[in-house]
């Protein structure tokens, strides 16, 4: 069962959102809508779930709904139409004890400008959420320390809001979320308000926050990277409409439509992209049992001047080049004597950004192993593409690469 | 421009005269005697406590409130109240003042919190505030004399009306100041609405809920001298004599007590709102 299932959810903002769901059904565009109606249509028909422990980015930038749509998650805007399950439960159909419940239980919220209660201390904030609930005095207090200390912010309990700067104020805004226990996080732009420095630090930590506590994220970000950088899984929202979801890799290496083309363009792949996303497999291998003779046919067969040698299972044993063979061949050394074995090796999830650095040592291609296994070899070319066009058209340039990678 | 005869004036003498005092001077009468007994009960504590114990409390407040200088001014204030011999014409307005206030903000704020929650409620009230704040204070001084009869009542009932409206707009504009992200929040993490106002939108509103019950206040005090025509006894009375006998000096000793209590009453009040 999935944590958040948010099924066909659209909002209509306006006197008579009924009128303007039908001309949604109508297939209309949000613009004629709001020509014809007056009326602006929040979410358009938003689907998605999210999973447990999952951290689901939405993108998109301003006016395209995302934080309507985080509002609707919680109900602080009443949906139009469509259905929020959390665990299961309808919360479109709760009334008010139920949804407050949820609320109070479930859902932790962290919003843009942080919403602390100006008037009240750092401690009292945090425990705000319990407080509510009626938790006695002394217990909740003792929650919010506790929390308080986990976010970094020990002995600022009884500072006034005020007098915190922004990414420690969204500290506060944090642990008031993870003092309630909720398993769902909601986060709205939570770190658009924090200068960039401060902000990666906070991505970071969020990031071994969640892997910590496991908690299930909803997160919403108009920043790109951002949502790279933290989403499992990213959706990308236009007009109220979400038009693409999937991984990091995925969306930048299949876009859904021209807008999303068009929005991923500028992005730092070496970032995004791992080894696993631009190696290949290597097509001239030979096993260890393969004698001098097949090694060289093999290699002039494709016109390379190495092979990779890998044993049973595909471990890899090393590199042979053309050269060493033929002179093995001649004064009969065994190919296992002349295996070449320093041969670079990273792990499948190393980032394309570390491994330009390692190309740049390399003599020969990297190779991509795994528990021994060689996964596959990438090229200096394999690198470059993957940079500057992703991998869909990589084999287009597999001769060059073989070209490069046979030097 | 007469093409209607309108006779309001023949309709109102009509009603008042034919149904609301028959009809009602018996809940008049009730309401008059519980207000009077509330000022006389002011007054006679306020004239109870010593004049020195009672200016040296005040001078006390104004420091903590305010500072030196507003304690200084009150202590200076004292001696010149009392030099000029009017410290229970004093007393009397400063009670209707208080008891005019405590009604006022007591019924005031209640209704700004109402009007800034609900939007019918708003739509209803606002153009009552408008008529309050507009009508001549004289036009209703008639009819408070009808139902209250003279003396003190009619003053804080005129002074009500005269002084009500800012308390309510007030309060409405600093429940509707607060910022939307500290409501969401709040609502987020499951607050009723009842907690939602206690919690959150009453607490962020004192400051402009106190700068309404400042501006009441004032208004009572600015109330004092016109309600001095309908027998409310106290400094506006003073100044009414001088008026009325071509007393320059006496005018100019009431007026100048008027506005010794008005500054020791609007510091300290202002001082009260900025802290919180």
């Amino acid at each position: 069962m999935s944590k958040i299932e948010v099924k066909d959810l659209t909002k209509i903002f306006g006197s008579h959102p009924s009128q303007g769901m039908k001309l949604l059904e109508e297939g209309r565009e949000k613009s004629e809508i709001l020509k014809k109606t007056g009326m602006t249509v929040g979410v358009n028909k938003a689907t998605f779930s999210v999973e447990e422990g999952e951290f689901f980015v939405i993108m998109g930038l301003s006016g395209s709904g995302k934080s309507t749509l985080i509002r609707l998650v919680n109900r602080l805007i009443e949906p139009t139409s469509g259905e929020i399950l959390i665990d299961g439960e309808n919360l479109t159909k709760m009334n008010t004890t139920d949804l407050l419940n949820t609320r109070r239980k479930k859902l932790g919220m962290v919003f843009q400008n942080f919403g602390l209660l100006p008037h009240r201390t750092i401690l009292s904030n945090v425990a705000y959420g319990l407080e509510i609930q009626g938790v006695k005095k002394e217990e909740r207090e003792a929650k919010a320390r506790k929390t308080l200390e986990d976010v970094g912010l020990k002995g600022y309990e009884d500072s006034y809001p005020t007098e915190l700067s922004g990414g420690m104020q969204q500290r506060v805004g944090i642990a008031r979320a993870l003092t309630n226990d909720a398993d769902i996080l909601l986060m709205d732009e939570a770190f658009s308000a924090l200068d960039p420095i401060i902000r990666k630090e906070m991505q970071n930590e969020l990031i071994s926050l969640q892997s910590k506590l496991g908690k299930t994220i909803l997160f919403i970000t108009h920043d790109l990277d951002e949502a790279l950088k933290l989403g499992d899984r990213i959706a990308i929202m236009k007009d109220g409409a979400i038009v693409q979801i999937g991984s990091a890799e995925h969306i930048l290496e299949n876009p859904a439509d021209d807008y999303v083309a068009d929005f991923v363009r500028d992005v730092d792949r070496s970032k995004i992209l791992e080894a696993s996303h631009v190696m290949k497999r290597p097509e001239v291998v030979m096993t260890h049992k393969d004698g001098h003779r097949m090694a060289i046919r093999k290699m002039e067969e494709v016109g390379a001047s190495s092979i990779f040698v890998v044993g049973k299972d595909d471990e890899f044993k090393g590199l042979l080049t053309i050269d060493d063979a033929i002179k093995a061949y001649k004064e009969d050394i065994p190919l296992k004597d002349i295996l070449i074995q320093d041969v670079l090796s990273v792990p499948p999830t190393t980032p394309l950004s570390e491994l330009i650095e390692i190309a740049v040592d390399s003599k020969y291609p990297i190779t991509v192993v795994e528990d021994n296994k060689l996964l596959g070899i990438i090229s200096r070319v394999s690198i470059l593409s993957g940079l500057v066009l992703g991998k869909e058209v990589e084999n287009d340039l597999e001769t060059e690469t073989s070209e490069v990678m046979s030097r | 421009m007469n093409y209607f005869d309108l006779p309001i004036e023949d309709y109102t003498n009509n009603f008042v005269d034919n149904w609301l005092l028959p009809n009602t001077a018996g809940f008049f009468d009730k309401i008059s005697d519980m207000l009077r007994a509330f000022i006389d009960m002011v007054t006679s504590f306020m004239l109870f406590i010593p004049a020195e114990v009672l200016v040296i409390l005040i001078v006390i407040v104004a420091w903590k409130a305010s500072g030196k200088g507003l304690a200084l001014f009150a202590l200076i204030g004292g001696f010149y109240i009392g030099a000029v011999d009017l410290w229970s014409e004093s007393i009397q307005t400063v009670s209707i003042v208080i008891v005019s206030t405590i009604i006022s903000v007591g019924i005031g704020v209640p209704v700004g919190i109402l009007t800034a929650l609900n939007k019918t409620a708003d739509r209803i009230v606002r153009p009552i505030l408008d008529f309050m704040q507009t009508l001549p204070s004289f036009v209703y001084l008639i009819p408070a004399i009808l139902l209250f009869g003279l003396g003190s009542v009619p003053a804080v009932i005129a002074t009500f009306v005269f002084a009500t409206p800012p308390a309510v707009r007030m309060t409405s504009l600093g429940i509707r100041q607060a910022p939307e992200e500290v409501i969401e929040a709040s609502k987020a993490f499951g607050s009723t609405k009842w907690q939602l106002l206690l919690k959150v939108q009453l607490p962020l509103a004192v400051p402009t809920i106190m700068a309404g019950v400042n501006q009441t206040m004032m208004l009572s005090l600015s109330m004092a001298v016109i309600a001095s025509m309908i027998g409310a006894p106290g400094l506006g009375d003073t100044v009414l004599t001088g008026i009325s006998t071509v007393n320059v000096g006496l005018g100019l000793t009431g007026g100048l007590a008027i506005v010794v209590l008005a500054i020791i009453l609007d510091r300290i009040t202002q001082s009260i709102g900025k802290k919180s």
